[in-house]
């Protein structure tokens, strides 16, 4: 028989080691794509695999001198960012009303915004490209703006919705006894008191459009391509280059995983919806 | 000056009427209270005065100028809200001046007035703490605060003390009186607590399914309540209810035949009574008195005591069923069950008719 503290020690043992085997597995990926990107192509492809070799700089360079990381890694920073000031431009009114306005459609049309998450976007990838080429958008980074912050709108008008009903409306209404317009009451009270709320949605919203691949690679070519674009330049009709393909995804990653890793807290307060205060 | 009249005024959620149709009127400086059960409408009234809220119908005036159509802002009100509802993100200072920065007032003139509220409400060592850093009385306090720095023509207060302990809400309570004297203000102030209306009020409006039941001075509702309704909400422990008949009318007045077994003849004039409608007799805990003699004796059965060593609420039971409570002077326990025997202090009597109506003039006036 195991006395109550051999047992504890025990159950923390095991969830301990499960833990980091899981960890380990979701990781290996992200470990095994690093590790290649520092080898030679003919290493990369060697069996069995290489777990010891001399690492060299050379894919990373290749891949600055062909493509120019800058130009694809600033695309991403700006079109993440915009789609992101955009959707919060449009996210925080919306909220607002429906949190502190609610009428009787008011969960009717937060379902049906959701709703527009389930539709699959190759759906209606023809439309939009028709749109695109008619307003003379393809290959602009504008057209990706506006179609990340549609794709995003719903899951931003949620997150902000949540975070500003746990917000006590008698707040606002003292603010509106106090005298303050509107805007005011927006921003002078509502914003700083959701500001940690507010910051897992941009948060949020700038890793999925950092992330998205799909409208990248149908609508930009060469101007207005993010780093998602570049990653797949890398799979060619000449063969799949690991090394370098490896390279350019480290590159494509680092910097969200770095900016993710930095605002953890944050995220994880997002992703459960307000639900943790 | 702060006069405030209210005309007709109704409201509706939903096509479903809360206040149906309300008159009254407040003069300056006046301390009103309204009070009423919870859901009675008193809070959704204030809300409309305030201008939170869009009225369905009537009129409200301040000093004569038409305000029901008005943003609250445009109302010259202030108001306390039950949760105080503090800008958590600003200090103390920054709480108290921000309706002042709003309406653009002069820097220095924001800090006198921060400054003198603070005084008042001994808030000066606070004023650059957050609200989260407060105790709750101290959230009060600058709830408080806030609504003074505006000098407004009216404070609104919406249940204020409810989110406190009962130590700090009667500390609280007298501070509110101290502050209405010290301002000279017109208060409106609302509370499901007739403790807090009786002891704080001018005038107490007490409310019931969003209508005024009754508008008086605390003591003229504890004394001349005008329905069963006000009678038993108005005073603690509550009024007690005899069931009985009318006997006799006559010039002197008229006697009742109470079901729990005794006979008493009321003073009462000016009423519209037959012999053999049914009434019901009104009386408090101080008005019974456990007597072997006198005019109107009753037999009760003992049930429950509360002893709180100056009295003793004795509660007891009619033979016809009837609850009743006594009050009964020094620390005296009856055992559970046992007969005791009661008489009524006639001069102290009401008597309400079928409708639960008082039913002629009141009994005893009392100064």
């Amino acid at each position: 028989m195991l006395t109550l503290k051999q047992s504890r020690r025990l159950t923390t043992v095991l969830t301990g080691t499960l833990s980091w085997a899981l960890a380990l597995l979701l990781f290996f990926p992200i470990l095994w794509m690093l590790l290649t990107s520092f080898k030679t192509e003919l290493e990369a492809f060697a069996t069995p695999p290489q777990f010891v070799f001399t690492p060299t700089l050379e894919n990373y360079l290749h891949i600055q001198d062909r493509s120019g990381y800058f130009k694809y890694a600033w695309n991403s920073v700006f079109i993440a960012f915009g789609a992101t000031a955009l959707g919060m431009l449009i996210a925080v009114p919306a909220a607002y009303s429906m949190a502190f306005f609610e009428t009787r459609r008011t969960k009717g049309t937060l379902l049906w915004m959701l709703s527009t998450k389930m539709l699959p976007p190759v759906g209606v990838l023809v439309p939009i490209y028709l749109l695109a080429k008619q307003f003379g958008l393809l290959d602009t980074r504008t057209v990706l703006i506006v179609i990340y912050t549609l794709i995003n709108l719903p899951i931003m008008v949620w997150m902000i919705y949540t975070y500003f009903r746990d917000i006590p409306r008698d707040i606002l209404e003292a603010a509106r006894m106090d005298g303050a317009s509107t805007l005011q009451e927006i921003v002078q009270v509502l914003l700083p008191i959701a500001r940690g709320g507010l910051a897992s949605t941009v948060l949020l919203s700038v890793i999925l459009c950092w992330n998205e691949a799909f409208w990248s690679l149908n609508l930009t070519s060469s101007n207005a391509a993010p780093l998602s674009a570049l990653i797949a330049s890398y799979s060619s009709p000449e063969g799949l280059f690991w090394a370098k393909l490896s390279a350019v995804s480290t590159l494509a990653c680092a910097p969200i995983l770095i900016f993710g890793w930095i605002s953890q807290k944050q995220l994880v307060r997002g992703l459960s919806f307000g639900a943790v205060k | 000056m702060a006069e405030l009249k209210i005309r007709n005024l109704t409201k509706g959620f939903d096509g479903l009427e809360i206040i149906k149709g309300i008159d009254l009127d407040i003069r300056d400086r006046e301390f009103v209270v309204f009070v009423g059960p919870s859901g009675c409408g008193k809070s959704t009234l204030l809300r409309l005065i305030a201008g939170l809220e869009d009225v369905s119908g009537g009129q409200i005036e301040l000093d004569g100028r038409d305000i029901t159509d008005l943003p609250p802002a445009a109302r010259d009100l202030a108001m306390v809200f039950q949760t105080y509802a503090l800008y958590p993100h600003m200090s103390v200072r920054r709480n108290l001046s921000f309706a002042l920065e709003l309406a653009r007032a002069d820097k220095q003139e924001i800090a006198r007035k921060v400054e003198d509220a603070a005084r008042i409400l001994e808030l000066g060592p606070l004023l650059e703490r957050k609200p989260r850093q407060l105790s709750g009385g101290q959230r009060q306090r600058v709830a408080i605060g806030r609504a003074i720095v505006r000098n407004p023509r009216i404070f609104l207060f919406d249940e204020p003390l409810s989110n406190l302990d009962a130590a700090l809400r009667v500390q609280m309570r007298l501070e509110l009186a101290r502050l209405h004297q010290e301002l000279k203000a017109t208060m409106i102030y609302v509370t499901h607590d007739q403790v807090e209306a009786m002891t704080l009020a001018d005038k107490v409006v007490v409310l019931n399914g969003g209508r005024i039941e009754q508008v008086g001075s605390p003591m003229t509702l504890y004394h001349s309540p005008a329905n069963m309704f006000v009678a038993a909400f108005i005073g603690t422990p509550r009024m007690g209810f005899l069931k009985g008949r009318v006997g006799a009318v006559n010039a002197d007045g008229c006697a009742v035949e109470v079901d729990a077994g005794c006979r008493l003849v009321l003073p009462l004039g000016g009423a519209a009574l037959a012999v053999g409608d049914p009434v019901t007799l009104g009386i408090r805990p101080e008005h019974l008195n456990r007597s072997e003699t006198g005019p109107c004796l009753m037999e009760v059965t003992a049930d429950v005591s509360e002893r709180l060593g100056s009295d003793t609420y004795c509660h007891v039971r009619t033979d016809s069923g009837e609850p009743l409570t006594v009050r009964i002077r020094g620390d005296f326990s009856p055992r559970y069950g046992e007969r005791l025997r009661l008489s009524l202090d006639v001069d102290h009597c009401h008597l309400f008719d079928r409708d639960g109506q008082a039913i002629g003039q009141p009994l005893q006036q009392v100064a």
